[in-house]
Parts: C-alpha cells; sequence; structure tokens
C-alpha cells in the first residue's frame, strides 16, 4: 500500500495534479462540499428537520448582510422558518448520496455487460449492444421517469415514500449503463486478443477466470473518468426530477426540491430561497466536472 | 579530396524532461561522401533513428538539437528557418521510412503523390511530372506503371508499397536518402529486392544513401561505410568489410558474435550480458564500461572516468582506450569472439 | 503415456477462417463467400527432446499452426495427437491434466505479461491453475527458483512488467512456461521483437534450459539464421503447406525445394562471400485466392503443367527428409549446393 502510494505521488498524474492551479481549486471546492454535506447532522448551524427549533416567525428573513438579515441565518430563511445554509448541507447529503450510489450502480451494471458482450461476443454480445442502443434512444431523463412511475403506481404512494430513494437511485443507474458497457466493451475487445489473455487460455482457464482477473483490471481505466463525470449528471439528473416534483418525497429535500420550493418565492421578492441552493448545485457539479475533465487528460498517455 | 555531402559535427539532441535533461545523442560526428551508402547501426535505444530524423529536421518536440552542426554541401542546413529546410527537403533530401502502409496517404492515388512531389520541387509541367512519375514506377519494378500510376496505395502489395515510397523518395532527385529500417516489415524475400533496388538506383542516380537499421544483414549487403552506436554515441565507424569482419571495439565485437548465421554451426552465441542503458542512467566515461569484458586491460580504471573519442584502430576508428597508444601495446584487441 | 519417441503428431490439419463480409454486404454488393484457408493439410511429428522449427514467411500458417498445436484454434480438419493422445477426444479434467504438460512463449514481450499483475503472480499463474502446490510457502520457494532459472532475481517477483526490458520479460514469459514442468514448449517468434544481444541471451538460455529439463521444442520463426542455430529439424511453410521438412544441416546444406532454395539466397549475406544468387520472383499471393495445384507454381523457374493442376504430397527424399515438388520427384531440378 506504501508503495502504491509512493509510486502515486512519484507519478505524471499527482505532477499534473500539482501544476494545474484551476484543478486544485476544483478539488478543494468539491471537497469542501462533499465534507459539508456528509457532516451535515453535526456541522449545520441548525437543524432543520427539528420541528422544535424551527419558528415559524423567523420565515422569510433575508440573507445576513441584507437588510433586516439575522446574523445566526446567515443565508436567510425559507417559507417554514428553516435556515437555508442549514437545509443546503443537508439537501447536498441526499443529492450526493443519490448521484454517488447510482453511478456505482450503473459502473456495476454496465462493466459487467461491457466485458461479458466483449469477451463472449457473437449472439450475446449482440443482444446487450442492440438493447443499449435502443436504450440510447430515449433520453435519460424519461427512463429515469419511466422507471419511477412504474414504481409508484406499483407499490403506491405511501409505501413508495419509504423507498423512493433507492428506486431513485436504480432510475438513474438504469439510464447510465450504456456508457460504461460501451466504453469496456471496446476495451475489452482490444485486450482479448492480446498474448496475455492467449496465454491464459493456454494455461487452461475458464473464461469466466480470464474476464474478471485478467481482463477486467485492464479495461477500467477510461472508465473513472467517465464515473466522475457521470456523477455531475446524475446530481443533475436528480435535481431535475425532485424540481419535477418526482424525485425524493419532501420529507427528505435534496437540492433539487429545495430549488422547487424556493421557485414559487421567486417573483415575490424572497430569493434567496432559491438562489442560494442553486449556487449550491452549480458549483458543486461545476467543481466535479472539472476535476473529471482533467483526470481525462492527465489519464491520456498521448497528451503526456 | 571532394566536399562531403553531408557533414554532421558534434551533434547532440536532447529530450528535456521532468526528470531532468535526457540525452539521447551525444556529441557525434560522421560525413557521407557523395555517391556513397553509410550504414548507421545499433540497438534499440541507441539513438540512430534521432540522427536521421535530425539530419531530415523532422525531429519531434520536445527533443531538439542541443548543439552541433548538419551541413550539406557545406551549407548549414540544422538551424534553417521552416519554409527554407521544407524546400531542403524532397529536392535534396529524401525519406524512406520503415512503415510503407503509414508512408502513403490512403486518400490520394498514388500518381498523384509523386507527380505533387515533383511539381512542389522541380520547374516542370503537369505532362512532364506524370511522365517522370511513369518512368520513376518503371525503375522500382512496378509493372505497368501507366496504369498503375492511377491506383491507390491500399491497391499494392507491401513490397510494391515500398518501392512506390522508394520513387517517391527519389522523385526530386535528391542528392540523400535518409532510410530508416526500409526493410524491416517485410518478408525476407522481399527485403533481398528492394535492397538490391534501392542499391541500384542510388548508383544511378548518383544518390547517397543513409541507412539506418538494426539489421547487420542487410548493411553488409548494401553499405560501404558503417557506423555501430551505442547509447547515443558511435562505437565504431568504418568500411563495412572491416567492421564485420574485423571489429576492433568490444561492443562490435559481441554485436557480431550475438549474430547467429545460416551455416556456423556454434553451440553458443556470444552473450553480451545486461541490456544498453536507458537515458535516465547512462554510466559515466565510456557507455559501454558496465558491460565490457576488457575493460581491466586499460589501466587506471580509464574507461568509467574518460569518455573515449574516435580513435583509429586497425582499418576503422573505434571509441575504445584500448587503441589508445598508451594502452595498446599491453593488449591488442582480441578477436577470438569475432564472427568469421 | 507412451513410451515412443514421437511426442507430438499432426495429422493432416488444416484450419479455416470465414472472413466474408457480413451477410447483409454479401447480398448487396454480390460478393461470395471469402474462406481463408490459413492451414490446409499439414502432417509432421516431433521426437521427444528435439527442437522443430517451422519457418516460412508472412501468410504461410505457421503462427495459426503454432496455435492450433495448443488449443487456442480447433481444427477443421485432422488430428492433433499429443503423446498419443488425440486433443479433440479429451475434455474437463483429462484435458486440464494435458494441458500442463504444454505451454506456450509469445512473440510480444509487451503484450503477453498482464500489465496488471506482478511478476510473481504471472509466474505462478499455471501452477495454481493446476493445483500443484497450494503451500503458501513452498509456491513462493517455487517462483523463486524459476526466476533464477532465467536469470533473474527472486525480488523481481515483486515488480509490474513495465519495470523491465523486452528481454527480460521474454525470460518471464519463459519462466511462466516452465512454472508447470511442461515437457513441450512451443516458441512462436520468441526474439523476433528483440535486439541482436538479447536475442543471443534468449537462444542461449533456451538451449541451456533444454539440455537441463529435456524439453522439445516447436520454434517458429520466419529469420533463417535463428532457425539454424537452433534447429534438429527445420519445416518450410509456404501459403498454409508443408513444403518441405528435413535436418537442419541438409535443409540449408542442399535446399531441395525451389521456395527453400529462394528463402536460402534471400537471406543477407553477412560472411560477403559474394554467392550467386537467384534472384527472388514476385510476391507471396493473398492466401484467400491461393494458385490451383502447387501453390508456389507461379513463382517457380521449374513449373510445369502438372504443376498448375495437382497439388504435390510430402514424399520421402533419399538424402533425408520430405519435400513435396513434381519438380524433385521428377528430378527436374540440377542439385545445387549453397555455398
Amino acid at each position: 500500500m506504501q508503495d502504491t502510494m509512493k509510486r502515486f505521488f512519484d507519478g505524471d498524474v499527482w505532477w499534473s495534479f500539482k501544476h494545474n492551479p484551476l484543478v486544485i481549486a476544483a478539488a478543494i471546492t468539491a471537497l469542501i462540499c462533499v465534507l459539508g454535506a456528509a457532516f451535515a447532522p453535526w456541522l449545520s448551524p441548525h437543524n432543520p428537520f427539528d420541528l422544535k427549533t424551527i419558528n415559524l416567525l423567523d420565515a422569510f428573513t433575508p440573507p445576513a448582510w441584507v437588510t433586516n438579515g439575522k446574523s445566526q441565518f446567515v443565508l436567510g430563511t425559507d417559507d417554514q422558518g428553516r435556515d437555508v445554509l442549514s437545509t443546503i448541507m443537508h439537501g447536498s447529503r441526499i443529492t450526493l448520496l443519490v448521484g454517488i450510489c447510482a453511478v456505482m450502480l450503473s459502473m456495476l451494471i454496465g462493466i459487467t455487460l461491457g466485458l461479458v458482450s466483449g469477451y463472449i461476443g457473437g449472439k450475446l454480445d449482440a443482444f446487450i449492444m442492440r438493447v443499449a442502443d435502443i436504450q440510447l434512444s430515449f433520453p435519460a431523463i424519461l427512463i429515469a421517469l419511466l422507471i419511477d412511475g412504474v414504481a409508484r403506481v406499483a407499490v403506491g404512494k405511501e409505501y413508495h415514500d419509504q423507498i423512493a430513494v433507492y428506486v431513485l437511485i436504480f432510475a438513474i443507474a438504469a439510464s447510465g449503463w450504456v456508457q460504461y458497457a460501451r466504453t469496456v466493451r471496446g476495451s475489452t475487445l482490444v485486450e482479448r486478443n492480446k498474448e496475455y489473455v492467449q496465454a491464459a487460455r493456454v494455461i487452461g482457464r475458464s473464461p469466466l477466470a480470464i474476464m474478471f482477473s485478467h481482463v477486467l483490471p485492464n479495461v477500467t481505466g477510461p472508465v473513472l473518468v467517465l464515473a466522475t463525470l457521470h456523477v455531475g449528471t446524475a446530481i443533475l439528473t436528480e435535481a431535475t426530477l425532485s424540481f419535477l416534483g418526482v424525485g425524493v418525497p419532501p420529507t427528505q429535500p435534496s437540492l433539487g426540491t429545495l430549488i422547487r420550493i424556493g421557485n414559487d418565492f421567486l417573483f415575490s421578492g424572497e430569493w434567496w430561497i432559491t438562489v442560494f441552493p442553486g449556487i449550491a448545485l452549480v458549483v458543486l457539479v461545476l467543481s466535479i466536472n472539472l476535476l473529471g475533465d482533467w483526470l481525462r487528460d492527465a489519464l491520456n498517455p498521448k497528451l503526456r | 579530396m571532394t566536399t562531403p555531402l553531408l557533414q554532421v559535427k558534434n551533434l547532440r539532441i536532447e529530450f528535456p524532461s521532468r526528470r531532468g535533461t535526457l540525452v539521447a545523442v551525444d556529441d557525434i560526428s560522421f560525413e557521407i561522401a557523395p555517391g556513397e551508402v553509410l550504414g548507421v547501426v545499433g540497438e534499440s535505444g541507441a539513438g540512430k533513428s534521432l540522427t536521421g530524423a535530425a539530419v531530415i529536421g523532422l525531429l519531434e518536440p520536445p527533443g531538439r538539437i542541443a548543439s552541433g552542426e548538419i551541413l550539406l554541401n557545406g551549407r548549414r542546413i540544422d538551424n534553417l528557418p521552416f519554409e527554407e529546410m521544407r524546400k531542403v527537403r524532397g529536392r535534396e533530401i529524401g525519406a524512406i521510412f520503415q512503415d510503407p502502409l503509414t508512408s502513403l496517404n490512403p486518400l490520394y492515388t498514388v500518381g498523384r503523390q509523386i507527380t505533387e512531389t515533383i511539381e512542389t520541387h522541380l520547374n516542370v509541367s503537369k505532362a512532364e511530372a506524370r511522365d517522370r512519375a511513369i518512368k520513376l514506377l518503371t525503375e522500382t519494378g512496378i509493372p505497368a506503371a501507366e496504369k498503375r500510376i492511377d491506383h491507390y496505395p491500399h491497391q499494392f502489395s507491401g513490397g510494391m508499397r515500398q518501392r512506390v515510397v522508394i520513387s517517391l523518395a527519389l522523385a526530386a532527385q535528391p542528392k540523400l536518402i535518409i532510410a530508416d529500417e526500409p526493410t524491416t516489415a517485410l518478408d525476407v524475400s522481399i527485403q533481398a529486392q528492394i535492397i538490391t533496388l534501392l542499391k541500384k538506383l542510388c548508383r544511378e542516380h548518383g544518390t547517397s544513401i543513409m541507412l539506418v537499421t538494426h539489421d547487420m544483414g542487410v548493411i553488409a549487403e548494401t553499405a560501404d561505410r558503417v557506423a555501430v552506436m551505442y547509447a547515443g554515441r558511435i562505437a565504431e565507424i568504418g568500411p563495412v568489410s572491416e567492421v564485420i569482419h574485423n571489429p576492433q571495439h568490444p561492443y562490435t565485437i559481441g554485436l557480431m558474435g550475438a549474430i547467429p548465421s545460416v551455416g556456423d554451426e556454434v553451440e553458443r552465441l556470444t552473450q553480451i550480458d545486461g541490456a544498453m542503458p536507458r537515458l535516465t542512467a547512462i554510466p559515466s566515461g565510456c557507455a559501454f564500461n558496465p558491460r565490457c569484458t576488457r575493460v581491466n586491460d586499460v589501466p587506471d580504471g580509464r574507461c568509467t572516468r574518460e569518455r573515449p573519442s574516435l580513435l583509429p584502430a586497425g582499418k576503422t576508428q573505434a571509441a575504445c582506450w584500448l587503441h589508445d597508444k598508451n594502452t595498446a601495446s599491453v593488449a591488442g584487441v582480441s578477436k577470438e569472439t569475432s564472427h568469421v | 503415456m507412451s513410451d515412443s519417441k514421437i511426442l507430438l503428431e499432426v495429422r493432416d490439419v488444416a484450419r479455416e477462417f470465414d472472413v466474408s463480409k457480413p451477410w447483409l454486404n454479401r447480398m448487396i454488393e454480390g460478393q461470395p463467400e471469402q474462406i481463408l484457408k490459413a492451414v490446409d493439410g499439414i502432417s509432421f511429428t516431433i521426437n521427444r527432446g528435439e527442437t522443430l522449427s517451422l519457418v516460412g514467411e508472412s501468410g504461410c500458417g505457421k503462427s495459426t499452426m503454432a496455435r492450433v498445436i495448443c488449443g487456442l484454434y480447433k481444427p477443421s480438419r485432422g488430428e492433433v495427437i499429443f503423446d498419443g493422445v488425440d486433443m479433440a477426444k479429451v475434455h474437463g479434467a483429462e484435458l486440464q491434466n494435458l494441458r500442463k504438460r504444454f505451454q506456450m512463449i509469445f512473440q510480444d514481450p509487451y503484450a503477453s505479461l498482464n500489465p496488471r499483475w506482478r511478476v510473481g503472480k504471472i509466474v505462478a499463474e499455471p501452477i495454481l491453475s493446476h493445483n500443484l502446490i497450494t503451500d503458501p510457502a513452498a509456491l513462493k520457494k517455487r517462483v523463486d527458483e524459476l526466476l533464477t532459472q532465467v536469470g533473474l532475481s527472486p525480488l523481481d517477483a515483486e515488480k509490474f512488467p513495465h519495470e523491465f526490458s523486452g528481454g527480460q520479460r521474454q525470460r518471464i514469459s519463459i519462466a511462466r512456461a516452465l512454472s508447470s514442468n511442461p515437457e513441450f514448449l512451443v516458441c512462436d517468434e520468441p526474439t523476433s521483437a528483440l535486439d541482436v544481444s538479447v536475442q543471443a541471451q534468449i537462444l542461449n538460455l533456451m538451449k541451456d534450459l533444454q539440455r537441463k529439463f529435456g524439453l522439445t521444442y516447436l520454434f517458429i520463426s520466419h529469420n533463417l539464421a535463428v532457425v539454424s542455430h537452433i534447429s534438429t529439424r527445420v519445416g518450410v511453410m509456404y501459403l498454409g503447406r508443408l513444403v518441405e521438412v528435413a535436418e537442419t544441416k541438409r535443409i540449408f546444406q542442399r535446399p531441395l525445394h525451389p521456395y527453400t532454395q529462394m528463402l536460402q539466397s534471400a537471406i543477407p549475406d553477412l560472411k560477403m562471400t559474394g554467392k550467386q544468387r537467384t534472384p527472388v520472383a514476385g510476391e507471396v499471393p493473398n492466401p484467400l485466392d491461393p494458385p490451383t495445384g502447387c501453390a508456389f507454381h507461379p513463382r517457380c523457374p521449374y513449373a510445369n503443367e502438372r504443376c498448375k493442376v495437382e497439388r504435390p504430397s510430402l514424399i520421402e527424399h533419399p538424402d533425408g527428409g520430405q519435400v513435396a515438388c513434381h519438380a524433385v520427384e521428377e528430378k527436374r531440378i540440377p542439385i545445387r549446393l549453397a555455398a
């Protein structure tokens, strides 16, 4: 482990990171967002979901630097008296949870299907790729909406609220696996013909063993970049669905929900309720995307 | 004594990298006379391809010529501005690379590529250019040239493609051709054809060739003189028959002994233990000293401290302290492992 | 396990590849099916302890032959018989048992080792796959022993392939091949990608190992000089067929088949003795569209009408070995000693 760490810090990737101030800034920003979200219950100035601490009289307080603002509510409060900063931190938590879990599930599905498709080939490959092609002709949001809608009807509203987050994760994962499958399939097709795979076949190892112990470690490189960029997309998808009202239930608001709630008050002058969650979302996704872009270039051997 | 066609003086090629500056070619000098074929032979990493690239001005950045001069017919070409060098390339220096597949543009007919070269460098009409192209193709042994001139590269086989590349190189009547591994990608029987063709054409047109390769056999058949490169330096340089039959540098001796030959019934090939040093770890003094079996025959450990310059050794020149006047009497260079 | 001298027998093996365009394209463009006969009816035997080389130019099918023997391709026809056992008739555990008795070494030192595995794991793979050693300490000892045998150090087991040079990687490949204590090694151009001095090291190593462990080699190469140095017997292939098989000395001193003679002439002459050369005519034809009869007849100075129609078979020759040539059979070729 120590050896790997040493090798990493000696390598080209770390060097490129150190010399790229924009990327360092993006990384720090992303880190702050993630840590703030992860430790929200301990770090946030108020608990926006504890009904005992919320006072309706505090509702619609503007941000602290505007007239009538209160210093205890730095970014103001919403229509129910909840501190906006705290809701953002808790909301980010849900957003990031859904985003990251969806990406991980998506990767699992996509990598497995891509690996199997590329290595075994033939009719199985053709079948999986046709399914992928068909899915690509639908917009991702539509697919997520579809899965979510079916779940609601199938399970009934009350139960659905309990499992909404899981359904959402599954829906976003199902809409995004194709890119992983295709990339991994392409790399697998290349690796399959290499002599180390032939050597393993001569030794007599089973196709399953070869796929997962030999080919898999060599095809996951580009996946890392895809996943980083996909986190941004997954987050936005979740936010969109929540904004539309078909995402997470209102008892666990995510950034998207917050934006929707605040939207109603935008034109009556209480701009901070929607704007600050919006900025939080943009900053989060932007920093992740910048990191993903840098990673793609840093890992590209031809650009080094 | 005629002016040499090409003079390379103290050429040094460096690669700046984040690990420091790497010296890929370290202060080499040689000449090519008009009409002569000079072989530049060496194993991978020796710097021979870089030398060829530097002469023709196609050194890929970040590699750069750090110092030294390259003169063509007495005129410096290593520091020419881009436009000037472009005129030199093609008109005075032609190139043949290893892979005929990528040397030709797959989207243009063979005829168009050759006539384009002719028109760019020589002042002739389109019709005249086409005639010359057909003549060239016929000279390089392509049957029915008037028809094949309008074919695309993919319609030729490997050996035929290399012949087209040779026509292309000769199109503007250059005085010097840089050939970098021109036969390595070809089958043995085609290799023989191409080598014979190259020799014949260059004799007829009076073109010199700088033939860069790792294949000693090709050098033996084609070159007049040969320079053996090791770790970016010239280890030995001299007439081909001398270097092959009477090598004077321990590396050349080892190399010749390592090459298997049909009909030789040796039990073991000569083995030079170790490998060519990486650019980041070139030994001080003579680059070959860690692998050299004669290193102790030179007094005072000179081999590890001082880099030898090319010294006269028999009928060739070898960069080896064994041939310094002070040591020569003690040890003569032994020929027991030479190839004959 | 039989006692006979013959370790491997190949009987009329052929391997075809369907390289036709997809059905839809063929329908629209009106193109016929295209079958590539990479190996077209080859028979030979390899005796225990000897080195048989298969030599030939690109497209002759020697690499395909190696892969058929190792089980990477199933033969389209014919049998591969290893130590008396027909490879096509064994499956499962019996096949695995047979598999540990032969191994393969590949041409490209950069692609033949998994870049993500450590060297120790690479070398140990055959051992673990065949359950030969289960105790971790004993396994480490064995891996160290193998690495030392090929001229590397036990410390190298912890490193990754990219930390080694081409020659060293081939040594690792050889160590891996030896780990299951095989009797038979198929070597597909193992030194073609290496520098001359490194090639010498690897060839010497292979000879030493052969002597030490009584190995049998099938050596594939396009380099006649290397082949002459390392082989007991040589088989010359052309367009998927075997044209001549004989002891090394005989084949190089008295090549009988016109193609072998041409190959001989084409070898660059390091000794520069100025020997007479027959200029080699033409190029290897497209394997998708091989000539009728004897595949070599378009380039052969001795071809007659029979050669264009009838494919010659391998016939024993009084000088030793076998030759597939009508002109040789009919004694139409003047005997010429190579220099």
